[in-house]
């Protein structure tokens, strides 16, 4: 219940400041199992993706956040986990874990995924160079659907740094699918993932 | 007999009045309904109906529809009272004012004076009008905030067009805040034997302003041959300025029951704002067509943006507002 009312809350509020009205650029909304990769450049990013989602495709998908700011503090974590329903990993990469061992397991039990191939938040509206994480999700679940996502006012809402942020209308444009070809090397994969975001621009 | 039935209504105490002009416009609306459903029908009907007419229908139910939207909102907030009719004209302000930054470029030295201006300056804007003190609510953004926004984003020691930058910011705060406030800033006018009344004169004014945009709109349609403003504006015509200026004048007239005025001055009330609201029309279309969009956002089913819809209001509110404080309070 509590669950419930929050998350609705949350979503009217960031329709209030945000809008995050969604665009469906060359694509139409899927329910298939898919991972939305996008630009980040502010703490509104995952909301803006995950409001603009229609309701039942948002219900089963989940934002990769990272587990060092999400999980200080009962209300962060009430949001991570309960009303985001985040898959929460370390950003300290260490040599016994993979780091993607969190992805791969909600991919497997057949959830969505939301990701920020960048890693960081970057004050641009173009995004900068992917790391590879995509493309080893790419190469594990071929038959996951993978969908740029370009965010476009968000570096101006919340600049890394700012307290308030600054209501402008976010318009959250998803393109078509883009799939891992065969023999298609790492770099070459990153570098068109990259391009189908900033076509979207 | 006519001269009786204008007694009649002049009689009526301010809620038997509010209650019949919403039902006037339940009427309004409820034709309008009716007129676009029989359009689509007949449309249907039809073999191959051309895609512009069904596009000019289509678009005229979801306007319809989101009127229908509008006046109950509006009208929900006038039962309120004064605190209800003054959040939701915040809220048109902070939506307006949305937009309007959304197209417009800023910076990031310009973050916090924008946040200041959303959070701190609307509500403070509007409190002012709650408290009835005209004399801050009249300078706070024409004197202090348009003297301390550029301070605060100097401050931030960016220089890169820096003057563009303020002067878009003060213009956004100017036609979103400080001019549409003046439309619910009449409540806070002491009328001369008007009291308790002001409500019906807000209604009053958004009833002229927003029926010259629409029968405009319908003259347009229905006669429009001489475009006015081609570049600015290819959707205003001269016959649909006068057809539904006109037309507007005389509803104007015909409402004086509600107002403090006689029928000639509501005539002439109702014309200066059909003009105001005209310009301001044209003058929020350059100055969206500069920033290089169409509409100002999409938040109004068939309208676009709320400044789609607020524009007229914000050139004729402050003038509307200052006739009726000069010639009819103490």
């Amino acid at each position: 219940m509590l669950t419930h009312v929050t998350r609705l809350v949350m979503i009217g509020l960031v329709r209030l400041l945000i809008g995050a009205n969604p665009r469906w650029v060359d694509a139409a909304p899927n329910l298939s199992q898919s991972i939305y990769f996008t630009n980040h450049t502010s703490h509104l990013d995952t909301w803006a993706l995950w409001v603009a989602l229609p309701a039942q495709i948002r219900a089963k998908t989940r934002p990769v956040a990272a587990k060092d700011y999400w999980s200080k503090g009962l209300i962060k974590r009430f949001i991570a986990l309960k009303i985001l329903n985040a898959v929460l990993i370390d950003r300290e990469v260490s040599r016994h874990a993979d780091p993607l061992a969190p992805l791969i397991e909600a991919l497997d039990a057949g959830d969505s995924l939301i990701i920020f191939p960048e890693g960081t938040r970057k004050a641009q509206a173009e995004p900068s160079d992917f790391k590879g994480g995509l493309y080893h999700l790419a190469e594990a679940f071929p038959q996951v659907k993978l969908i740029p996502v370009y965010l476009d006012t968000l570096h101006r809402s919340m600049p890394k740094g700012s307290i308030l942020p600054v209501p402008i209308i976010c318009t959250v444009r998803f393109g078509a699918a883009v799939s891992l070809q065969q023999q298609e090397r790492k770099k070459e994969f990153l570098a068109r993932a990259r391009s189908a975001v900033l076509r979207l621009i | 007999m006519l001269t009786e039935l204008a007694n009649t209504l002049e009689r009526l105490d301010p809620s038997q009045k509010f209650y019949w002009l919403i039902s006037a416009i339940a009427l309004l609306l409820l034709i309008a309904s009716t007129v676009g459903w029989m359009l689509k029908r007949r449309l249907l009907a039809k073999q191959n109906p051309s895609e512009k007419s069904q596009k000019v229908i289509n678009n005229l139910i979801s306007r319809v529809n989101a009127w229908w939207v509008m006046v109950v909102i509006l009208v929900i907030a006038f039962l309120a009272g004064k605190l209800g009719t003054i959040v939701l004209f915040g809220f048109i302000s902070y939506f307006a004012l949305r937009e309007f930054l959304t197209l417009t470029p800023t910076r990031s030295g310009d973050h916090r004076t924008l946040s200041l201006a959303f959070f701190l300056l609307i509500p403070l804007h509007y409190y002012l009008i709650y408290t009835d003190w005209y004399g801050l609510f009249s300078i706070l953004i024409p004197v202090y905030a348009f003297l301390l926004m550029p301070c605060i984003s100097a401050l931030a020691q960016d220089t890169e067009y820096f003057l563009e930058r303020a002067a878009k910011i003060q213009w956004g705060v100017m036609v979103a805040i400080y001019c549409i406030s003046h439309a619910p800033a009449l409540l806070l006018l002491p009328i001369a034997n008007y009291a308790g009344q002001n409500t019906l004169l807000l209604f009053y004014f958004l009833l002229i302003v927003q029926l010259s945009d629409v029968l405009q709109y319908v003259f347009g349609i229905l006669f429009g041959k001489t475009k006015v403003a081609p570049i600015v504006s290819p959707n205003k015509t001269l016959e649909g300025l006068i057809g539904g200026g006109l037309s507007a004048v005389l509803v104007g007239a015909g409402l004086w029951w509600i107002t403090p005025f006689t029928p000639l001055q509501s005539a002439g009330m109702a014309a200066i704002i059909v003009v105001m609201g005209f310009l301001g029309g044209l003058v929020m279309s350059a100055v969206k067509r500069s920033l290089g969009a169409k509409d100002w956002g999409s938040i109004i089913e068939g309208h676009g943006g709320m400044l789609d819809r607020m524009d007229s209001v914000s050139f004729s509110a402050p003038i509307f507002f200052h006739l009726v404080r000069y010639f009819f309070t103490p």
